[in-house]
């Protein structure tokens, strides 16, 4: 296993009013040169486990192991030069060029030095070639579209040469032709450059598409982790997600497809609404 | 160009031009003295204790001295909380660090404190705990919302500015009358020849708070990216911030110590190499040393020759480049952000 959670926890402190939000014992692994898929519906945890992989947060029980050994003893860059992150959203009012920003990946592979050496710039260069962004590299990054910006933050990630690729919601905000852009995108660097990605997404369909293995996350704790087409199943998604889907595994579609089962919805809120109104009178 | 050539030649030229810059400073003032006799002086010919001697040797090699220092300190010092409040408008006189600051002077001073080299460190000693104490309360009312706001923070820095304003107004309106004149003279931000002793000081303070900048502007550079992401790349997030803090506080106290609060330096100096180099923190820090050396020896012969045989404050100058500028830069620039 490339990485690995046992029983994994966490708790955010309790201050105030505020909800404590919890993982609790969460485990997976996800193999050398898997895609791995981490769904479910908004505050399911998905983002927590991204920080905890990244040492942002520490886990308040169990474990988690990269390439066999304790998360907790491998230090910031150390830790930086194995996994590499694509954040949720891109920063804005950034200035920097979409160069210098790639450039950055390297930090990691030597803190201690002023400027970047010849061998940065060229994996820098080769890390923008892959997600085809090399024509942009003298543009301020804040004139980039979403999916140009997405591809420079990929690059950046690339450029870290990490051994795990984590993307956190790499097609939120985008419209369709990234979304497949994105798709296409990750295939061609798992199978090319066999590298090992961790998606975390609540796109189901984007998940199923590209996705080895799933794990479904629902209030913190693992719902189903296992093949697209036993994870993605009518009742288990409609218990998790709080409404009907339809899922289309027939012959030719490929992977599972979800669907929203729009009419089964709107039955179930005008059924809901006529209670509230019962009770209101 | 690769970043270190660029880097290098934009250095060479700025240190060419701020020697240029303090040469000229030595022959221009308020005593008339012959460009010869300067230069007589400058190479060991003039006698021990003539008048040209002493004035151009005494009074203003020294005070440009102090002039390149604190132009240089403040500038990185503006360079330092930009960075780290992640909004180009800081600075130390905005956020009200450098009224802190004035503040713990005003205090040393009240209590006798003057520039022998051990007591120019008490001084330092006081601006410092004076600018901590500024930005500790700064931080404390600007960050009531989600995030920093550039809105709140300067709001918070004025608030902060005008408490210690009025705070200073009190300490001097209890001190001795016949102190009171040198203390207004510095509160104004005003460059004087300091001893030699203070003046080394004053110049390894800078070098520390320069040397603590510095050394880590490329992981400045990462936190543009967002303090999460920049863990995530490997940056010591909460150590780098305060490094930079204490740095730029270091710069502001020092500077304050020896030369008084002079503001907008921090403001008008990274900002114009920004326009010619870029938001390279490994470019700006060091090139706003020495421009910030050049533009406050500037400002400082203007204001010594303006209205002579009187001499102006080098603080109003800067103010009256300095507020413009800031409106500019908030009219065009950054209005997207308010």
């Amino acid at each position: 296993m490339l990485a690995e959670f046992r029983n994994v926890s966490f708790a955010y402190p309790a201050n105030g009013r505020q909800r404590s939000f919890a993982l609790s014992e969460v485990s997976f692994g996800i193999g050398q040169g898997e895609i791995v898929g981490v769904i479910g519906p908004n505050s399911a945890g998905k983002t927590t486990l991204t920080r905890l992989l990244t040492r942002v947060i520490e886990p308040t029980g169990g474990e988690i192991f990269l390439e066999g050994a304790p998360l907790r003893g491998i230090g910031r860059a150390e830790l930086a030069r194995r996994v590499g992150v694509v954040p949720q959203g891109a920063p804005s009012q950034f200035p920097f060029t979409v160069g210098e920003l790639v450039l950055m990946g390297r930090y990691p592979h030597g803190p201690g030095r002023y400027f970047e050496s010849p061998r940065d710039r060229a994996l820098a260069q080769e890390a923008m070639a892959a997600t085809s962004v090399l024509e942009l590299a003298e543009l301020p990054f804040d004139d980039l579209s979403g999916g140009e910006r997405q591809r420079a933050m990929i690059a950046r990630a690339l450029a870290q040469e990490p051994r795990l690729l984590v993307l956190d919601e790499p097609t939120a905000h985008l419209d369709l032709r990234y979304q497949a852009e994105a798709a296409a995108l990750m295939r061609r660097l798992n199978q090319e450059r066999g590298m090992t990605i961790m998606l975390v997404s609540h796109d189901l369909n984007l998940a199923a598409e590209v996705c080895d293995r799933l794990l479904l996350l629902s209030g913190g704790c693992a719902a189903a982790l296992g093949a697209p087409e036993a994870v993605l199943e009518e009742t288990l998604l409609a218990s998790v997600f709080g409404c009907e889907v339809i899922v289309d595994k027939s012959e030719g579609v490929g992977r599972p497809v979800i669907r929203l089962a729009w009419r089964a919805r709107a039955t179930t809120r005008a059924g809901r609404g006529g209670g509230e109104s019962g009770s209101r009178a | 160009m690769s970043p270190s050539r660029r880097l290098l030649l934009v250095l060479v030229t700025l240190s060419a031009a701020l020697l240029l810059a303090a040469g000229g400073a030595l022959f221009v003032g308020s005593a008339s003295i012959s460009p010869s006799a300067v230069l007589a002086a400058v190479s060991g010919r003039a006698a021990p204790e003539s008048v040209e001697r002493v004035v151009t040797l005494a009074i203003r090699l020294p005070r440009i001295a102090v002039a390149a220092l604190a132009g240089g300190a403040l500038a990185v010092a503006g360079v330092g909380f930009q960075a780290l409040t992640r909004n180009p408008l800081a600075e130390p006189s905005v956020l009200g660090i450098s009224g802190g600051a004035a503040f713990g002077v005003v205090i040393g001073q009240s209590l006798g404190l003057g520039l022998t080299l051990a007591e120019a460190a008490g001084l330092t000693g006081f601006a410092f705990a004076g600018a901590l104490l500024a930005a500790a309360a700064v931080y404390f009312i600007a960050a009531v919302g989600p995030g920093l706001s550039i809105q709140t923070l300067l709001l918070a820095g004025v608030i902060v500015g005008i408490f210690f304003s009025a705070a200073i107004t009190v300490v001097i309106s209890l001190m001795d009358f016949n102190r009171l004149g040198g203390v207004v003279h510095w509160l104004l931000g005003n460059l004087a020849p300091i001893p030699p002793g203070a003046l080394v000081l004053f110049a390894l303070l800078a070098a520390i708070g320069f040397w603590l900048i510095v050394s880590h502007a490329r992981a400045l550079n990462l936190l543009a990216l967002g303090e999460e992401a920049a863990v995530q790349l490997g940056v010591r997030a909460q150590r780098l911030k305060l490094t930079i803090f204490a740095g730029a506080a270091l710069l502001t106290a020092s500077v304050v110590a020896f030369a008084g609060p002079i503001g907008f330096v921090g403001l008008i100096v990274p900002h114009a190499l920004r326009m010619l180099l870029g938001s390279d923190n490994r470019l700006l820090v060091p090139t706003s040393f020495v421009g910030g050396a050049i533009f406050l020896l500037l400002a400082d012969t203007v204001a010594r020759n303006v209205v002579a045989p009187a001499e102006l404050a080098v603080g109003v100058i800067t103010s009256f480049c300095g507020a413009p500028f800031f409106i500019y830069l908030l009219r065009t620039r950054y209005r997207a952000n308010l």
